[in-house]
């Protein structure tokens, strides 16, 4: 773990920033957007979009998967945990997440539903094979990243024969999101730092469409603070020379190609679903996975015949907008006043990579 | 009839007879061995004190029970006497409480309760008094164990408030013990050499006896980390502090784990840290006076108090940003990717 120490030396830090200052065309203004919750976290955290200079704007992607599950999915997830002999598990951070009249995952547990919290899909894979008497339900949501885990697990459950374990599938794809973003007329943005661990899987070549049909170049960064500077620095570079190129800052991790091996079991278990609704994005299509039907048996939703809920985000909560960099955290009414980590209205304050949660944790502005 | 240490702990025992008796006798009572524990009533009779009582309690409710570093039986004591001697006191008599869940091998229960004797004997503490109840199983989650701890203030130390300028000191590295726990929990079987920093403190804090008089405050940074105790005085006191995080000391692995796991060190918990707010001026003699005992070696100072203001605590960041930091919410879980 040495290599943490070189992404935070301050003395490098300053030689990018004194980069950036010199490059920067101070007659215009540079829109970037980090897709990626991870790199809103390092950016708060290290207190980076204060040093930067004011016509460099940062905008808080969409790249938090607890933030783009709509409210009718949670809703689903409730469902399934009330259901008898479940037990539902999931990533802790999807506990707080508010469903339908401020329901949650949490709040269920709390009136009896089983609701394990799990690090891991073989977490609930391990659960399944010693509890035989129960259904285990794994509540699946993330990126590419941990889409092949998911994949896998329904392969060792069927090589197991597993009856009593099934999943929950809300996986979504990163490219198509980004797509989906640059095709709204009210967003502006020049360049993209793009996702870093999605990336590891996805490989760089997956955004070829972004920079080269839409024209917005993507530097590929890692989530240490010098990464985020130093790609920053590449997207100035691009911005300026006009260059629509995908640049990989994160080398240590990332190809052109991606993770073959992942990839191949995602396609194997996984397909396409026609429409996913993204919270804050509406339906977008071809951007979800679902289970391929040669595997139905570990589908839940197939299983369970899952009802379809239909419920709004609370009135006045900014995700949507905040989540295609409209608006900032702080221009929404709620925020740090009704909405709080402690008591989220919206999903951007759930995660602590949401962008509310992040200004709301790191920033100096009062609320 | 011996215990057989192989068994596990069943209602039997539990039902207040011969063999709850026993098991208190030939286990607890051999081992927390003292002249009070001696009288075997259901109080412990104490000698008057020289001084104010501090009094204490808190219950440890831990997993896994064990760790590197430590485990359930010496938090348990260490985390009361730091307790009261954060508060100025000098830790002298323990009760201690059992809450045990049916099915629980005996043998653990061995090795907590030597493991309790030996942190009392380490601090200078004797456990006067205690209690051992069973409950069904699925009613427990293995053992939880409650410690209440009284002490003397000999002298007339009390808190006072931070003013502006003072200096913040810390005994060493953050995130130590938090860290232990979590890379030993289900499903994170992180392989790491991270142990738990837990300690006794009252020795160390004794040795700064000379300045008292410069020392306003004093806390060990437990749950929620250090952030929780700057953003508690912060707001108790009415002023903000300022962490230099250049300063902070975070052990190599301690950050590496952290930064897999999008954690922030400020947030984790500490079991042999102790910070004290003290007067500029003699922030650098207290400081190496700290070095000179063994749990205090790195001591160091990491922040500086500021007038009141809207942001009550905040960093100055690595790279000269300076960045609220605020109590944790909820618990600190691991990022989903
Ligand atoms: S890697 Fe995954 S969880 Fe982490 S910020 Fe990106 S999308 Fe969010
Ligand atoms: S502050 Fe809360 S309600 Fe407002 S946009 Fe953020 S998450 Fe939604």
């Amino acid at each position: 773990m040495k290599y943490i120490d070189e992404f935070r030396n301050s003395q490098v830090a300053k030689k990018l920033i004194e980069n950036i200052q010199r490059k920067i065309n101070p007659e215009r203004k540079y829109n970037l957007m980090e897709f990626c919750g991870g790199h809103t976290h390092a950016i708060h955290r290290y207190g980076i979009n204060q040093i930067l200079p004011a016509n460099i704007k940062l905008i808080h992607g969409p790249g938090c998967p607890v933030c783009v599950l709509p409210i009718p999915r949670i809703d689903q997830a409730i469902w399934l945990a009330n259901q008898p002999d479940v037990i539902l598990c999931s990533y802790a951070d999807m506990l707080r997440v508010p469903g339908d009249k401020q329901d949650s995952l949490l709040k269920a547990k709390a009136r009896g539903a089983q609701i394990q919290i799990v690090y891991s899909v073989l977490d609930a894979l391990e659960i399944a094979k010693n509890q035989s008497d129960k259904m285990i339900i794994f509540f699946a949501i993330g990126f590419e990243t941990t889409t092949p885990p998911t994949a896998h697990a329904i392969l060792e459950a069927k090589k197991m024969g597993l009856d009593n374990f099934k999943v929950f599938c809300n996986h979504v794809l990163t490219p198509v999101a980004m797509t989906a973003i640059l095709d709204d007329n009210e967003v502006n943005i020049d360049g993209f730092i793009g996702p870093s661990h999605v990336s590891i899987i996805v490989g760089s070549d997956a955004y070829r469409e972004v920079a080269q049909e839409y024209q917005k170049p993507v530097v590929i960064a890692g989530f240490e603070p010098l990464d985020v500077l130093q790609s920053i620095e590449y997207l100035i570079d691009l911005i300026n020379e006009n260059k629509p190129d995908i640049i990989n800052q994160y080398t240590r991790a990332v190809n052109p190609e991606g993770n073959l091996k992942a990839q191949e079991i995602i396609a194997r278990v996984l397909e396409k679903r026609q429409q996913f609704s993204w919270r804050g994005l509406g339906q977008i299509a071809k951007s979800g996975l679902k289970i391929r039907q040669e595997y139905a048996h570990f589908d839940a939703e197939v299983y369970y015949n899952l009802p379809e809920f239909q419920s709004d985000d609370v009135k006045s909560c900014e995700c949507p907008q905040i989540l295609r960099g409209i608006k900032e955290p702080k221009d929404c009414k709620l925020f740090g006043k009704a909405c709080t980590p402690e008591n989220p209205m919206g999903a951007c304050m759930v995660s602590s990579e949401g962008a509310c949660a992040a200004a709301f944790q790191y920033s100096l502005i009062s609320r | 009839m011996k215990i057989n240490y192989k068994g596990n702990i069943d209602l039997t025992i539990g039902a207040g007879g011969r063999a709850m008796n026993q098991l208190i006798h030939d286990l607890m009572l051999a081992e927390f061995d003292n002249e009070f524990l001696a009288q075997q009533g259901d109080q412990a009779i104490l000698p008057p004190a020289n001084g104010k009582l501090a009094f204490s309690t808190d219950s440890y409710v831990v997993s896994p029970l064990f760790f590197n570093g430590g485990d359930i039986g010496s938090l348990a004591i260490n985390g009361t006497v730091n307790d009261l001697a954060a508060g100025g006191a000098t830790p002298l008599y323990i009760a201690a409480g059992f809450i045990i869940e049916e099915g629980f091998p005996l043998a653990q229960l061995r090795e907590i309760v030597k493991s309790m004797a030996k942190a009392a004997k380490t601090a200078n503490v004797k456990i006067v008094t205690g209690d051992t109840k069973v409950v069904e199983k699925g009613k427990g989650d293995g053992i939880f164990i409650n410690t209440s701890g009284i002490g003397v203030v000999e002298n007339d130390w009390v808190a006072t408030s931070p003013q502006t300028d003072d200096l913040v000191i810390i005994n060493g590295a953050i995130g130590d013990h938090g860290m232990a726990i979590m890379s030993k929990r289900q499903g994170l079987n992180f392989a790491s050499d991270i142990s738990s920093d837990c300690a006794a403190l009252n020795s160390l804090i004794a040795s700064l006896a000379p300045y008292q008089k410069h020392i306003r405050i004093m806390r060990d940074p437990t749950r929620g980390g250090v952030s929780a105790v700057l953003n508690e005085w912060a707001t108790f006191y009415n002023c903000s502090f300022e962490i230099d995080e250049e300063k902070l000391l975070v052990n190599e692995s301690v950050r590496g784990l952290s930064e897999i796991l999008g954690f922030d060190p400020l947030h984790i918990a500490n079991e042999g840290k102790v910070m004290l707010v003290v007067a500029k001026d003699y922030a650098d003699e207290i400081c190496s006076l700290m070095k000179n005992h063994p749990l205090g070696q790195e001591s160091r100072i990491i922040a500086k108090v500021n007038p009141a203001s809207q942001v009550k605590v905040s960093m100055k960041t690595l790279f000269g940003g300076l960045r609220r930091v605020d109590w944790l919410n909820g618990e600190q879980l691991p990022r989903i990717c």
